[in-house]
């Protein structure tokens, strides 16, 4: 083929070649993440092998105390599974708000009105987490926004305290990491082929086994998706817990804090950080089978 | 098995009327198409058999029990999705037992019925593929085996075979024949292909603008539209307008046609004719005495291989001729031919 040859011929002759372009469109992402990210924490990984902080005039030797530490002391392993315990509880609450929610956004409503309530979803990301959770404080504490109105629904309430509790930390992590559930659902709902619905219930499926047997099964990327965004955050968490919890809130990441902050051990502080991640690998690595057949 | 009444039903989507008064038997193990152009409320009025959507008013009627508030689930059809709506979670067996699962049917029972389905359709021995590895075909069978594995009363088909390729159509056409003659189960499908409507179906509802035109058989429809728009829609036809006179068709150019009957209105009229049945004679030929003759230039030949079609004017009227390809002869565009057809196949029509 004469003609094809004339006209590929100059073209592939300018064309950069493939590995030279992956190069030069991967390289500044992966140089900024190496730089900011692996040589910090790199070093952090140096730091928690030491027995204190590596400045002139402190002591300091090379060490494995500081992971001992956290297997040495119930404390360590009790905080590991409240952190735990809490990520999966805010995981667990963002699905049963948000994966509704979801639903009807991908499936229900159409146009104009689902632009809105999608707005309505993303406002909590623009403004300042700290603002958020302070806001909350005016919310759930004594003869607080929460309370009064509660007592004004029903009269004779009596009073709720919700400030620094446990209550307050999951309401304050859900509120702060619902959308990502409702994000992560929305796309993968709204994959699933309304057909699908409308075949399943043309065989005589009720709507729960919809739900059961096409529309969780189906939208199980979404979720797990989302669970996992909300997971790893929340355990490490410190400001919501800090703020809202008081002295009812304190876990591995408001210790991980306090190491870097106040008692300024960052050497345990770096350690109970890479026994958190190393943490969240095994979780992972143990539902690793789950999570692929859902994705 | 169950009949199917639908009468005056009525539907509107906001200002837009989808169904307006549309009454339509579907006999007891008939296979009935629902013939018409997108928009035409053919999808609309299977939605309202099937029972995704309930009609504004009218009655419908499955074995005799009215259900136009009872919703689908609950209905107990079979429907057949355009792009087949297999569940991409399951295996094909699990596809097709989806139905016999909700229903609580024992264990035994739907190993044994999705079986016979899947051998109705010629896929034994597929039960444990998932639906992306399979080919369209395929899809489309297990999409079938699995809408009549639970013995609805009543199978729908929406757009049963247009995501197929033509060879592969068919011969889905073929086997969805067979399989609905071997259940014997009353069939509606809707379709925009006419070709499809008159080879599978033996009953034809064609549907405009949410009203049923006409109905009948795929030959009835085919040989004697009422309405222009049945004559076009369903085959080809061309369209003489003129003005009736003594009981025949005047042209505008003073050409007079004979009609099937002699026509009994005055006034303006329309005509259809089949392509098929003009054909281009000889000026010498001998033309029986009930022929229509008219001359007209031909403009174009399209080679279909079997078949040739001419495109042909005469006056302001655009025609065509479809002759097959034995021993047609040879012309040149711009010639002056001569065409006769019987005057029985010249239909009045409504314009």
């Amino acid at each position: 083929m004469a003609v094809s040859d004339t006209t590929t011929a100059p073209i592939r002759r300018h064309r950069p070649s493939n590995a030279r372009s992956i190069l030069g469109l991967t390289g500044p992402a992966y140089l900024w993440l190496v730089i900011t990210i692996l040589l910090p924490l790199a070093a952090m990984f140096y730091f928690s092998f030491l027995s204190d902080v590596p400045l002139p005039g402190r002591d300091w030797q090379v060490t494995l105390s500081n992971y001992t530490a956290f297997f040495q002391q119930d404390f360590y392993r009790t905080l590991m599974l409240r952190s735990l315990r809490l990520g999966f509880e805010v995981a667990l609450w963002c699905f049963v708000i948000g994966f509704p929610c979801a639903y009807v956004l991908a499936k229900t409503i159409k146009g104009r009105w689902r632009e809105a309530l999608f707005l309505m979803v993303i406002i909590p990301f623009w403004s300042n987490a700290l603002i958020r959770v302070f806001s909350w404080t005016m919310v759930l504490r004594g003869n607080g926004i929460l309370e009064r109105f509660l007592d004004w629904l029903i009269p004779g309430f009596g009073s709720l305290n919700l400030m620094f509790t446990y209550e307050a930390v999951v309401i304050g992590l859900v509120h702060s990491y619902l959308p990502y559930m409702i994000l992560t659902c929305y796309i993968s709902l709204s994959t699933i082929d309304d057909d699908l619905i409308d075949a399943a219930r043309s065989m005589g499926a009720s709507r729960l086994t919809v739900l059961r047997r096409i529309i969780l099964p189906l939208s199980m990327p979404g979720i797990v998706a989302g669970a996992v965004l909300i997971f790893v955050p929340v355990i490490g968490s410190f400001m919501e817990p800090r703020i809202l919890g008081g002295r009812e809130g304190t876990f591995l990441g408001t210790v991980i804090e306090d190491q870097f902050t106040s008692v300024f051990n960052w050497p345990l502080g770096a350690a109970l950080s890479f026994i958190l991640l190393a943490c969240v690998m095994v979780i992972f690595a143990v539902f690793q089978p789950i999570l692929r057949r859902a994705s | 098995m169950a009949s199917v009444t639908v009468s005056h039903v009525s539907k509107s989507f906001g200002d837009f009327q989808a169904l307006s008064d549309v009454s339509i038997e579907f006999a007891d193990g008939g296979f009935y198409a629902l013939l018409g152009p997108s928009g035409s409320g053919k999808t609309t009025l299977l939605r309202q058999i099937a029972g995704f959507s309930f009609p504004d008013s009218g009655e419908i009627r499955i074995g005799g029990e009215a259900v136009e508030s009872v919703p689908v689930e609950k209905r107990n059809i079979g429907m057949m999705f355009q792009n087949y709506a297999l569940f991409p979670n399951m295996s094909v067996f699990d596809n097709v037992a989806f139905g016999l699962m909700v229903r609580d049917t024992p264990r035994s029972e739907i190993k044994a019925r999705v079986g016979e389905a899947l051998e109705l359709v010629r896929l034994s021995g597929y039960d444990e593929r998932k639906p992306h590895q399979l080919s369209g075909g395929q899809r489309q069978r297990v999409a079938l085996a699995r809408a009549i594995v639970f013995r609805p009363q009543v199978l729908l088909l929406d757009e049963p075979l247009s995501a197929l390729d033509k060879a592969l159509r068919l011969g889905m056409q073929v086997e969805l024949k067979r399989i609905q003659r071997e259940v014997g189960i009353t069939t509606i499908f809707v379709t925009h292909d006419q070709e499809e409507a008159l080879t599978l179906s033996d009953k034809v509802g064609v549907l405009k603008d949410g009203k049923l035109l006409q109905e009948g058989t795929p030959r009835e429809l085919y040989e004697r539209p009422r309405t222009a728009f049945a004559a076009t829609f369903l085959g080809d036809a061309n369209l003489f307008n003129g003005i009736a006179d003594d009981g025949e068709l005047a042209l505008a150019d003073g050409t007079r046609l004979r009609t099937l009957e002699p026509l009994a209105r005055s006034g303006r009229m329309t005509c259809a004719v089949r392509p098929e049945k003009i054909a281009i004679v000889e000026d010498s030929a001998q033309l029986s005495s009930d022929s229509n003759v008219l001359e007209a230039e031909l403009e174009q030949t399209i080679f279909a291989g079997n078949s040739l079609s001419y495109l042909l004017r005469h006056g302001d009227t655009s025609l065509r001729v479809f002759a097959q390809n034995r021993a047609a002869a040879d012309l040149q565009p711009g010639q002056r031919v001569r065409l006769a057809w019987c005057s029985a196949d010249t239909i009045p029509v409504e314009a």
